[in-house]
């Protein structure tokens, strides 16, 4: 097991440096950089700079040093945490971001774990009740989520909450809260502001998973071990949860580690929405205004996000399949 | 001394023989019971395809969405940029479809005035007057499939307006600008995916039917470029467009930065099944009569995948239909004056305006029917381009 992973951790690292070259390159991508938007938004609200002004900007960021030594500067100060210097904000990169990757890698977490928790009951119903009334009800409602978009969702929960319910949707508290000292009411206003975007980006990954656990263990209650089970005896929840479901689950699990990237993505669209402070608006901002460092920082990090999601997964299936253990 | 002509002779009425004997059996065969392996594989994938009554029913929807966007300009009243200032944020109209008890559809006739305590514009609907709706009407010029110089429009009304999704705070028609703006939506998804469909073909067949280092390399390219999240990196990509070039070049670049991360899934799908198919006998058939790499991949494999083909570019669809939508309604995917329905959602991000004007919301309903569409039919094509199983 312990091979297992370090050889997994160390094949990480080329795939590590190769993404870092490919995300500097893209943030460098649009014409110009972070003083021409600086300058054209200047110019917008009718100031103006000189060309000095602008040339002492650049040398200060030092955006005039060729791009090999920027991305050095910038990738070197990774082992000491230091992620470069946010232009726009004025403030280190991480500083800025500290937080709100806490709040993705929660909402993202919370999603994950609440597909599991649906999909899997439903699953298994589904592949027990083939063809019933509730297959097909749920296998529609499935398509319905895969089908309607997360921003969608998101402007639906916001209309429905302050029409119907007449509560505020937006955001992680409500506005009386925001200012508010810690306490339990606060962090039941926390909680109620935090379910909505979790069902909403775990919706599209729910109905993938329904479908692939009912797959998977009509595949298995059809197989000979499963009836060898049934005709010596055993009373069908045992056949069922023992036998049919232990095996089903497993590729769950990879799957699981495939839903990462929607879960990111879909962080940055429901945070955009529903004003939660994921690193999504702040990630689109950074990359209108060319803030190079903070929008690449973010970028890298989402990456590792999912490479971590999925060497995770791979442990995991690894530990309850011990056949990949061996390979 | 052999005879060689009359020998000849002999094998070939030997011949002429067998295969009428071989008709003659095939005949009585298919006469006797239409039996399974006298159809075509496509006519039986066809016939699994029908029995699919949603599949059928997604498929029909996409065919009315295609269809209306290739006659948008003649579907929509009113063309894309029209606006009707006095109408400004009106909300969707009812339309009344019989006046006396015979079918005359028609709107009535507004009145416009300001809320007392408001300020804010409102309508009232004046039953006195009836504006009736009038099919096949004369409306502003517009170039049918961009070709065809043409006025007639499908329906519209000779005073006063009808729309029937609202108007936005331009006094632009939403309908009309929905209808319009599937062109863009529709076609996105169909270019990325023929885009992607080239190069995961390519890549995914080479990949499976070469192996060795071909194989390698493909698949750490695919690992790298899938080792990024989707739409970050399609952010990142699109906001790289410089905000000056002309719409055209803007809507192709979008499409190839879809298929840039889209081949990838492909290319894997296909790659599985070449590494299948690569070990039936026909190919080694074909590679003993001596059969050249090309014409294998080209003649052989490729036509053995092509419903693997059509499924997995029928399931791609709403993967591009959806990021389209959300890189435009963040800002950063399309922009005026090209319309999509992302772009058009852009107006509806924030919750005032929601809540005043609800209808604004509508683009994103017709983004969510049209990928219910794409699914129901890519699930139908999925289990029939396996006919062989029940």
């Amino acid at each position: 097991m312990i091979t297992y992973i370090v050889k997994r951790i160390l094949g990480m690292i080329p795939t590590l440096i190769i993404i870092s070259i490919i995300t500097f390159i893209i943030i460098q991508l649009p014409p110009g950089d972070f003083v021409t938007t600086a300058q054209a938004e200047i110019a917008a609200s009718g100031g103006g700079m000189d060309a000095s002004a602008v040339e002492a900007m650049r040398i200060r960021y030092g955006l005039d040093q060729p791009m090999l030594l920027q991305y050095w500067r910038w990738v070197s100060g990774f082992p000491r945490g230091d992620f470069g210097y946010s232009l726009e904000w004025s403030a280190p990169v991480w500083d800025i971001i500290a937080g709100r990757l806490g709040w993705t890698l929660l909402l993202s977490g919370l999603a994950l774990v609440f597909m599991w928790l649906v999909s899997i009951p439903i699953g298994i119903y589904s592949a027990r009740h083939q063809y019933s009334l509730g297959d097909n009800v749920f296998s529609f409602l499935g398509f319905l989520g895969l089908s309607v978009p997360d921003f969608m969702l998101s402007l639906m929960w916001l209309v429905f909450a302050t029409m119907m319910l007449g509560i505020s949707a937006s955001g992680l508290y409500s506005p009386q809260m925001v200012d508010a000292p810690w306490s339990f009411a606060k962090f039941l206003n926390l909680l109620n502001h935090l379910w909505p975007p979790v069902v909403i980006m775990g919706v599209v990954g729910t109905a993938e998973l329904i479908r692939i656990m009912r797959g998977n263990l009509l595949d298995i209650l059809n197989q000979q071990y499963v009836t060898t089970a049934r005709s010596k005896g055993l009373v069908e929840k045992v056949v069922v949860q023992k036998y049919a479901v232990r095996m089903a689950i497993n590729p769950m699990i990879s799957v699981l580690g495939m839903q990462i990237p929607k879960m990111i993505s879909s962080s940055i669209i429901v945070g955009f929405v529903l004003s939660i402070p994921t690193v999504g608006p702040i990630f689109l901002r950074a990359l209108i205004t060319q803030d190079m460092y903070l929008a690449g920082t973010i970028l890298l990090l989402m990456t590792v996000m999912l490479l971590i999601g999925n060497f995770l997964a791979d442990i995991a299936l690894a530990w309850v399949d011990p056949r990949i253990r061996f390979e | 001394m052999i005879d060689y002509k009359r020998r000849s002779e002999h094998i070939k009425k030997l011949y002429e023989q067998q295969n009428a004997l071989d008709e003659s059996i095939a005949h009585q065969m298919m006469s006797s019971e239409k039996i399974a392996f006298a159809t075509s594989q496509w006519r039986m994938m066809w016939r699994k395809f029908i029995r699919n009554r949603i599949a059928v029913i997604g498929g029909i929807v996409i065919l009315l969405f295609y269809l209306t966007a290739l006659l948008a300009n003649f579907v929509a009243p009113y063309t894309l940029k029209q606006r009707m200032t006095a109408y400004s944020l009106l909300s969707p109209q009812r339309i009344y479809f019989f006046a006396e008890g015979r079918f005359q559809p028609f709107v009535y006739g507004l009145k416009g005035s300001r809320d007392p305590k408001t300020l804010m514009r409102i309508y009232v609907p004046d039953p006195e007057k009836r504006i009736p709706i009038r099919f096949f009407i004369q409306g502003e010029p517009y170039k049918l499939m961009g070709l065809f110089p043409a006025s007639t429009r499908l329906f519209g009304v000779e005073e006063g307006i009808v729309s029937l999704l609202g108007t936005d705070g331009q006094g632009r028609d939403m309908f009309s600008r929905i209808i319009i703006g599937s062109q863009i939506s529709l076609t996105i998804g169909l270019v990325g995916v023929a885009l992607s469909l080239i190069i995961g073909a390519f890549l995914g067949v080479s990949s499976g039917y070469f192996g060795g280092w071909v194989d390698n390399l493909i698949q750490r390219v695919i690992e790298i470029v899938r080792s990024f999240p989707p739409i970050p990196l399609w952010m990142a990509l699109t906001a790289a467009i410089p905000p000056h070039w002309p719409p055209l070049r803007v809507y192709f670049t979008i499409t190839i930065i879809l298929s840039l991360i889209g081949w990838t899934w492909l290319a894997r799908q296909l790659r599985g099944k070449v590494l299948a198919l690569r070990e039936e006998d026909f190919i080694m058939a074909a590679r003993l009569a001596g059969a050249s790499d090309g014409w294998i991949i080209f003649r052989h494999l490729i036509p053995a995948t092509l419903s693997h083909i059509i499924v997995i570019s029928t399931l791609a669809m709403p993967a591009m239909i959806l990021a389209e939508s959300a890189l435009s309604f963040l800002g950063l995917g399309l922009r005026p004056p090209l319309t999509s329905w992302g772009v058009l959602l852009k107006q509806a991000q924030n919750i005032q305006v929601l809540l005043l004007y609800p209808w604004l919301m509508i683009p994103g309903f017709f983004v969510a029917i049209s990928i219910l569409a794409f699914n129901f039919l890519g699930d139908g094509l999925r289990d029939a381009a396996d006919p062989y199983t029940v």
